[in-house]
């Protein structure tokens, strides 16, 4: 699509539905930013009730303590688990916090096809990165990448069975 | 229940999975209805938010009825069918009581930047998302919001997060009557943003993509100007161009840490990780704007550092403003807005899925297929289309 715009921009706005019904401030719901009292309904408490702790929580230590609410999901465990600990040794402000955190989702990741393998589930991962859809609407895409990863093996394979060759 | 399952980057399958228990006395359980997949979810998909455990389940745009609440709850009932803002907000912090609901400081211990999302990696809260049968409500009494009965169940499911983030994107920019917007992006927030930028007064709104269809689409949504960025040189110099040499009034970034664009941004950022994403929209907004204009950012970015000419911004003297939008205060006037005709949202939705197949769902998103620019996952046994039944 070529770009369509100009240095003139057009003078009239009767064509667009609904425009400037929000320009006088009063009807704009977030003005100002900061607005007190809320207009929030249905607050029955001072302090929310704290939420029972069931699992490893891990909490930043930006913070003196864990949260009222928390989502109680996927605790830390495995190798990547003891990373994600060390990870929360760190504050937000440290660069090491979340360089931490991402080297544990890595290492998750391949826990998680060992669990598959551990449980008898042999991960579809052509399924999983939505190969069928792939297949439908860009088959072009597929066979190209199809052709350079065989590329690739290929070519990995010549240098290192000539190498064992020698 | 059939749950969403995040497996690794570019990886995930729908499973079996416990259904969700009641595990604080204001939580709600919430059987699913509709539950889209947000441009954000695809940074969780590429593996960029840190603390993405395998086994999650993502969704923070969804909807649906409630199956059960816990012993606290007042303001909700059993066989309510509610929309669910993203941000998990307990009403009473320092923040709530500014109405930042998406700066809560009490639903998220893992970080202290970002309130609790659902389904949004631990560092928003470790709470599961709505891609599910099923998903667990905290803070029942004031996240959900009853859907009005005349309301379009794909509308509502828009009000969860796209087009809020949108509209609170462009109401960030403090747009003045007959001002010159320029919305980088044109995925579902860029088309809200744009189309909202209208209502707010603008007198000129210029969309910046490079996805032909998306450009197409937002062209004939919002009726604004189309920029391709493939067909431009340099941005700013195009945009100074276009508005007298000054730069626009108002620049917005839809668009965040995977933008093109920019060899080296994209390899520094998207590629080796050296910072938090690529920062090729907040230059081309910080230098594309006129000095003393507004830059409003709704693009998500990582937690650890981009580079950007903040001097720029410093010597043009630029207001900066940015936040998680705090969905809940901005409800009732986006619902009156539907209600008027002058916005629908659910038009932007291109596929409707069956939630066992959200492993292609995400795949056609992510990799810009068949056209797609919002894709709705439908839970089994859900309602097909058409306004709530009380």
């Amino acid at each position: 699509m070529q770009t369509q715009s100009s240095t003139q921009p057009q003078r009239s706005h009767e064509h667009i539905k609904g425009w400037g019904a929000d320009l006088d401030p009063k009807n704009r719901p977030a003005y100002p930013m900061e607005r007190m009292p809320p207009r929030l309904k249905g607050v029955h408490w001072d302090q929310p009730e704290q939420q029972p702790v069931r699992m490893e929580i891990l909490h930043s230590t930006e913070r003196p303590g864990i949260t009222p609410i928390f989502g109680a999901t996927v605790p830390p465990s495995g190798l990547s688990g003891k990373i994600r600990e060390l990870a929360f040794k760190s504050s937000e402000n440290d660069i090491r916090h979340w360089l931490l955190l991402l080297l544990a989702d890595r290492v998750n990741v391949v826990e998680g096809i060992g669990q598959d393998l551990m449980s008898g589930h042999i991960p579809n991962i052509f399924a999983e990165m939505g190969g069928k859809s792939e297949l439908k609407h860009n088959p072009a895409g597929l066979a190209r990448k199809v052709a350079v990863a065989s590329a690739v093996i290929g070519v990995g394979y010549y240098l290192m069975t000539r190498k064992s060759r020698r | 229940m059939l749950a969403m399952n995040y497996r690794g980057p570019y990886r995930v399958r729908v499973q079996q999975k416990p259904e969700p228990v009641i595990e604080h006395p204001n939580d709600a359980i919430v059987r699913v209805s509709r539950a889209c997949i947000c441009g954000s979810d695809l940074h969780l998909y590429h593996g960029l938010v840190p603390d993405t455990r395998v086994g999650s389940t993502f969704g923070h745009e969804f909807t649906g009825v409630v199956e059960e609440i816990g012993s606290s709850v007042q303001n909700l009932k059993v066989g309510d069918h509610v929309l669910v803002p993203f941000n998990i907000f307990c009403g009473s912090c320092y923040f709530c009581q500014r109405e930042l609901y998406g700066n809560c400081h009490n639903t998220n211990p893992e970080a202290t930047a970002i309130g609790g999302i659902y389904g949004y990696s631990h560092t928003a809260g470790g709470y599961d998302g709505g891609q599910a049968e099923f998903v667990r409500v905290p803070m029942a009494d004031v996240g959900p919001t009853v859907i009005p009965g005349d309301l379009d169940l794909d509308d509502a499911v828009l009000l969860t997060d796209a087009y809020p983030t949108g509209y609170q994107a462009a109401e960030m920019g403090d747009i003045k009557e007959g001002d010159t917007v320029v919305v980088f992006g044109a995925g579902p927030v860029g088309i809200f943003a744009a189309k909202s930028a209208w209502l707010l007064g603008a007198g000129r709104v210029i969309v910046v993509d490079h996805v032909d269809y998306r450009l197409e689409f937002v062209k004939n949504f919002a009726q604004c100007e189309i920029i391709n960025f493939k067909d431009v040189d340099d941005m700013a110099i195009h945009i100074k161009k276009m508005t007298d040499w000054l730069g626009a009034d108002v620049c917005i970034d839809c668009v965040g840490c995977e933008a093109a664009g920019n060899v080296a941004q994209s390899i520094t950022g998207r590629y080796m990780k050296l910072q938090a994403g690529a920062a090729t929209v907040l230059h081309w907004a910080i230098n594309s704007v006129r000095k003393g204009g507004n830059v409003s950012i709704v693009g998500v970015y990582g937690p650890t550092f981009n580079a950007v000419p903040i001097g720029n911004a410093l010597n043009k003297g630029l207001t900066l403003r940015m936040n998680q939008a705090s969905v809940k205060r901005h409800l009732p006037r986006l619902i009156e807005h539907i209600q008027a005709g002058r916005i629908e949202p659910s038009k932007i939705i291109t596929h409707r899925v069956p939630l066992e197949e959200a492993s292609d769902a995400y795949h056609i998103f992510s990799s810009k297929l068949d056209n797609c620019i919002k894709t709705v996952l439908i839970p089994p046994n859900a309602p097909k289309s058409g306004v709530v039944l009380h």
